[in-house]
């Protein structure tokens, strides 16, 4: 298969360092494909993701995306760690924001709307404004705006680190639940390597400095997998050894 | 367990409150008074309290009140209107622009610490002595409220806001503008418009007293003779027009920010 996302010797410095954070990185990504990038903290992951978003430009290397342009979709989309919501649009008007101008007819954006509120379980509280919801509710509402957009690429970012434990395990089953469903490819940003191995396909490591790909791991796990499986423990002591 | 004296948990209900507040009032009338006959103030230059009644009665029944009232409203609607106006108009479009913003920065440096009222001369010279003259000093201190809140209010936007707009194809100026900008420089916009309402109050009776008709020359004309009582009438008239305006903007901007936590 063709990958959807290539990443093809990327470097990124900032303009008053000499030194690149992450530098020569290649990663690409397959169609529907779920992949982790876990890294310590200021090895660029976050920052990766914002390169392939277009929200931060890189000094080197390229990134290509082989995604057809269509006028009812954006090729990509993302979900931040802090949600993101607009604090002064009503949940729904926040997750038909990214959709004014796409090519949509007025019931095919209500459709739209309603398709991932009942994805992400938030039909009931469409009219709620963002400080109404709990911090599991704002995330599923940050996952409903990107799914709106129909991407083929979802990027997500840290998107469950601010909520607590019991609130993640929830959000990471109904992820696994909804990329199945929409067969989406995920670039997962997380400093949790037990996350990335409980979701992804693949698990690709970030470290050093500058950061480089350490590590590009096949999680062969069949799913449903167990959180507390010995396999996955393994695999995810092993890959703790790479950072 | 509540261990508070009870008279203390009265001073806080509502009831308490409100018996409180007219004491209050009561207390000062009554020394107002006690200062008034007792010659404790220079006899004549102190209003005799108990009569503001009549006061106002003789004002209205003499035709006086409802016209000044009303040219002063004149004054301070369009005042407040074009200030309110300019000021948030050129602070939005200054703090989106740099090149608008380094071109009038020296500017607004200088003209900014000029009190309103110091342009009274240029009011007179330009308007003569004419309602747009009132109306030109009280826009020219409310402009400023509004220009530096809304000035402020944009730039400090989070710019989180902006990546998001970004990251969903939503960067068209008027797109941005409508969705982002504005609303969140919102409560510090209103913020700014409700001090001008304030501001606009305090230079109006001042423009007025240069001799356009309305509060400020009905004061002017009853403090020459001798009535305070009659300037105590126009005082307390203006305080409830000015509670008055601002509990209707507290309303409106109370329905404006509703999306924001109480």
């Amino acid at each position: 298969m063709a990958p959807i996302l290539n990443i093809d010797n990327l470097s990124f410095h900032y303009g008053n360092s000499a030194e690149p954070v992450f530098a020569g990185l290649n990663l690409r990504i397959e169609k529907g494909e779920f992949v982790a990038v876990v890294g310590g903290s200021g090895v660029g992951k976050s920052t990766l993701l914002k390169c392939v978003a277009d929200l931060a430009d890189s000094s080197a290397g390229s990134i290509f995306l082989d995604i057809p342009e269509r006028r009812s979709c954006r090729r990509r989309a993302t979900v931040f760690q802090d949600g993101r919501l607009l604090p002064w649009k009503r949940l729904k008007h926040n997750i038909a924001y990214g959709l004014k101008g796409l090519d949509l007819k007025r019931e095919e954006r209500e459709a739209r709307i309603a398709e991932v509120l009942s994805l992400t379980r938030l039909s009931e509280l469409a009219d709620r404004w963002p400080h109404q919801l709990s911090g599991g509710q704002v995330q599923r509402a940050g996952i409903a705006r990107a799914l709106a957009v129909h991407p083929e690429l979802l990027l997500m970012d840290e998107p469950f680190s601010a909520v607590d434990a019991i609130t993640r395990q929830h959000l990471q089953d109904e992820l696994l639940r909804i990329w199945e469903k929409t067969g989406a490819a995920v670039m997962f940003i997380t400093h949790d390597i037990e996350e990335a191995v409980y979701l992804a396909d693949r698990v690709v490591v970030l470290s050093g400095t500058p950061a480089h790909l350490a590590l590009d791991q096949e999680v062969a796990l069949p799913r449903p997998r167990g959180r507390n499986a010995e396999d996955l423990q393994q695999l995810a002591h092993a890959i703790a050894q790479e950072l | 367990m509540n261990r508070e004296p009870k008279l203390s948990l009265w001073a806080r209900s509502p009831l308490g409150r409100a018996v409180l507040g007219f004491t209050g009032l009561v207390l000062f009338v009554a020394g107002w008074k006690l200062a008034q006959v007792t010659g404790w103030a220079q006899a004549g230059t102190i209003p005799d309290p108990f009569l503001l009644p009549q006061t106002l009665e003789d004002e209205w029944s003499t035709g006086r009140l409802l016209p000044a009232i009303l040219s002063s409203l004149v004054h301070y609607v369009w005042g407040l209107g074009l200030g309110t106006f300019l000021g948030f108009l050129i602070g939005a479009v200054t703090a989106s622009s740099h090149w608008a913003d380094a071109l009038h920065a020296w500017l607004a440096r200088i003209l900014r610490p000029i009190p309103p009222l110091a342009w009274v001369v240029f009011a007179i010279a330009w308007f003569k002595v004419s309602h747009a003259g009132a109306a030109f000093v009280i826009a020219i201190g409310v402009f400023w409220v509004n220009y530096f809140a809304t000035w402020s209010a944009v730039r400090n936007v989070e710019p989180k806001y902006y990546e998001l707009a970004r990251a969903f194809g939503q960067q068209g100026h008027l797109n941005q503008a409508l969705n982002v900008t504005l609303p969140a420089s919102a409560p510090g916009i209103l913020a700014g418009m409700r001090t001008g309402i304030g501001q606009a109050w305090m230079t109006l009776i001042a423009a007025e007293l240069l001799g356009v008709p309305g509060m400020g020359q009905e004061m002017n004309a009853a403090a020459g003779v001798g009535a305070y009582e009659a300037v105590v009438i126009y005082m307390l008239i203006i305080s409830l027009v000015y509670t008055l305006s601002d509990t209707l903007f507290a309303r409106i901007e109370k329905r404006v920010l509703q999306w924001r936590p109480s």
